[in-house]
């Protein structure tokens, strides 16, 4: 019976073929979309994902505070407050699992005949830690060329490439600022950072060498900020406010008065991040699903244009016992072969699209099987839903007034 | 003579009335008759008579206003719609004026049409099919589409698709009217043989009283009332006219 009716819808779609093929188009064109929407939104959310996760995770930045200086109040980070033994103290606290006291500046590099202007980051080894940053090649150095300030430095990616090229430039030496440097290692690319910075364009010293032979310092000893990783996510708020007390302490800040401090939490930042990624990728599919959806309309529109053209053969078919549920069913089969040959070409349609884009623009696309088993469960959803109205229509003909129609 | 409890179809009083703007317009009038199995009826009756009518409602086309009509000894009128289907399908075999065939279906797929409602498989509905088209004498038509053959030639299908689920009772409204004499001779042997041989009962609408003489029994209908109900032999000359 349904092999049957399956043979009468094809044939009655075959007879029509631009009808079927411009209907079958609306559905096309609605699936993918849907699927190359997803595909985009999926992977933008997989690459903010990706720079969250190479931010390192559970961080906080304290920086300087401001102060007011005859009227004029600078920003933050204006004044050095924070010293090593501000690392040190906060490295103690229970909650904090890492901390990196830092002081970044800009430096000229130079090996061989090529140089380099990049920012270098005078740190501890620990800052590998709390940023979850690994070494391609190479080791770190350690707390004791911290302690003897010894001329060492990691190499970030972009500033191997751009001094060594093809060259191996572990346990070579490179002048920063005209001082020779031993290479101890090559830090692993991490790529952008969510504000489109090149997180491999910098290289890492040890923080004394940095505050006492690289860029000296007004008042030493001083760090610009201080990365600290706490202990979980659920141990931040215990982190924020230990650190605030211990600071205010050491700086001996009177009840009442302005930290000459600030703490921030990055990780609010990556949480806004992923979620506007996510509503991103949420919008891209609702905007996709419209097509969607009027794809399913114009199905419906050619199959109710279809049942009054074929109301002469509907009224036929009824003359000669079939039953309402023969018309429905027939009608129905018709709109879901539609929409489901049609999602099937939209699925190709959407997964090549993914890949041309992939291709032309590097962006990244993630298609899941996922977006593929939605897509195709709504189209046939849609055909079915959009397809019943018509199909009735044609059931509930009197055979007598669909025979008479002209 | 067969008891009237036998009767293919039995109606009483049948009222039938359409609804229009200017308000209700009645078509049949208290018809009442009574066809017994094996017989060749011919309705007559001048246009608006109510025989287009009369004939929609025996073939559960269309339902009376009032009045009952029991087909095979069951009650037409007490029957859902799926119900009437499936009378039109496998008990009634019907033949229309204009032939009412598919277009884009081959003959052999017309033919076999009505078995698919019955849920018939297909190599079984092909070899019905074309056992019919043998029968009507167009075996090797069966490949063609309708508008590959003439008129008459449509018409055998029709009456071939009508046959393919052997039903007792054929119902024709004006089978001759879109064909010429000499085709309309051979279609109305056709139907004399299936009354003969086959012992199917049918019921031919027609305004033309050389087609009517093929019956063996004339109901004749004017506005809506039965003017006339006898064999065709005895008719009077007018009851016998195309159009009174």
């Amino acid at each position: 019976m349904i092999s049957a009716m399956l043979g009468e819808a094809w044939g009655a779609m075959g007879a029509n073929r631009l009808r079927t093929f411009l209907t079958m188009l609306g559905m096309v064109i609605g699936v993918g979309a849907v699927i190359l929407m997803l595909a985009i939104g999926q992977g933008a959310q997989q690459r903010v994902q990706a720079s969250i996760a190479s931010m390192g995770s559970n961080l906080f930045i304290v920086l300087s505070g401001s102060v007011t200086s005859g009227g004029v109040r600078m920003g933050g980070g204006a004044t050095p407050t924070l010293t090593l033994q501000d690392a040190q103290a906060i490295q103690e606290l229970p909650s904090v699992a890492a901390v990196a006291p830092s002081s970044p500046g800009t430096a000229q590099l130079v090996y061989g005949p090529n140089n380099w202007s990049t920012q270098v980051i005078g740190t501890t080894p620990s800052f590998l830690q709390v940023r979850d940053w690994k070494l391609s090649a190479g080791f770190s150095f350690t707390d004791s060329d911290i302690r003897s300030a010894t001329r060492v430095a990691l190499l970030g990616q972009t500033v191997a490439q751009n001094l060594f090229g093809a060259e191996d430039p572990v346990g070579k030496t490179v002048r920063i600022r005209n001082s020779p440097y031993v290479v101890l290692g090559v830090l692993a690319a991490k790529g952008q950072s969510l504000d489109g910075r090149d997180q491999d364009d910098t290289v890492i010293v040890p923080v004394t060498t940095a505050q006492r032979k690289l860029f000296g310092s007004q008042f030493v000893g001083t760090v610009r900020f201080i990365m600290v990783q706490a202990e979980s996510a659920e141990a931040m708020a215990a982190a924020e406010k230990s650190m605030n007390e211990l600071l205010r302490q050491r700086h001996r800040i009177r009840e009442g008065a302005d930290n000459d401090f600030s703490v921030r939490n990055l990780t609010a930042l990556a949480d806004t991040a992923a979620e506007t990624a996510q509503v991103m990728s949420l919008m891209l599919g609702a905007i996709a699903s419209v097509s969607l959806l009027v794809g399913g309309i114009g199905i419906m529109n050619i199959m109710l244009v279809s049942v009054t053209e074929r109301t002469r053969e509907i009224g036929i078919r009824m003359a000669i016992g079939a039953c309402g549920k023969d018309i429905l069913l027939q009608f129905l089969l018709e709109a879901i072969i539609i929409s489901v040959i049609g999602c099937l070409i939209g699925v190709a349609l959407g997964v090549g699209g993914a890949l041309i884009v992939n291709k032309a623009s590097g962006m990244t696309v993630v298609v899941t099987m996922t977006s593929i088993v939605m897509a195709f469960v709504v189209a046939a959803t849609v055909g079915i839903f959009f397809g019943w109205y018509p199909a009735r229509k044609a059931a509930g003909m009197k055979p007598i007034d669909a025979l008479r129609y002209q | 003579m067969a008891s009237p409890a036998d009767a293919v179809i039995r109606i009483e009083q049948l009222y039938k009335e359409y609804q229009t703007d200017a308000g209700p317009v009645p078509v049949l009038k208290d018809v009442s008759a009574a066809v017994m199995p094996g017989e060749f009826l011919a309705i007559m009756g001048p246009s608006g008579s109510g025989k287009s009518t009369f004939m929609n409602i025996l073939g559960c086309l269309d339902v009376a206003t009032s009045g009952s009509y029991s087909l095979n000894g069951r009650d037409v009128g007490s029957l859902g719609r799926d119900e009437l289907a499936n009378l039109r399908n496998q008990v009634i075999g019907f033949v229309f004026q204009g032939f009412n065939l598919l277009p884009r279906a081959s003959i052999e797929d017309n033919v076999a049409l009505p078995l698919i409602y019955r849920g018939t498989p297909r190599a079984e509905r092909l070899a019905l099919a074309n056992e019919m088209l043998a029968k009507v004498g167009l075996a090797s038509h069966r490949l063609s589409r309708p508008n590959q053959i003439s008129g008459g030639q449509q018409q055998r299908v029709a009456i071939a698709r009508a046959l393919v689920n052997r039903p007792r009772l054929i119902l024709a409204d004006e089978p001759t009217g879109n064909l010429d004499t000499a085709t309309s001779r051979e279609i109305m042997s056709l139907f004399a043989e299936l009354n003969e041989r086959d012992g199917i009962t049918i019921v031919l609408v027609t305004h033309e009283s050389d087609i009517a003489a093929y019956a063996h029994r004339l109901v004749r209908l004017a506005d809506g009332r039965i003017v006339y109900d006898g064999a065709v032999a005895h008719a009077e000359p007018q009851h016998l006219a195309g159009t009174a």
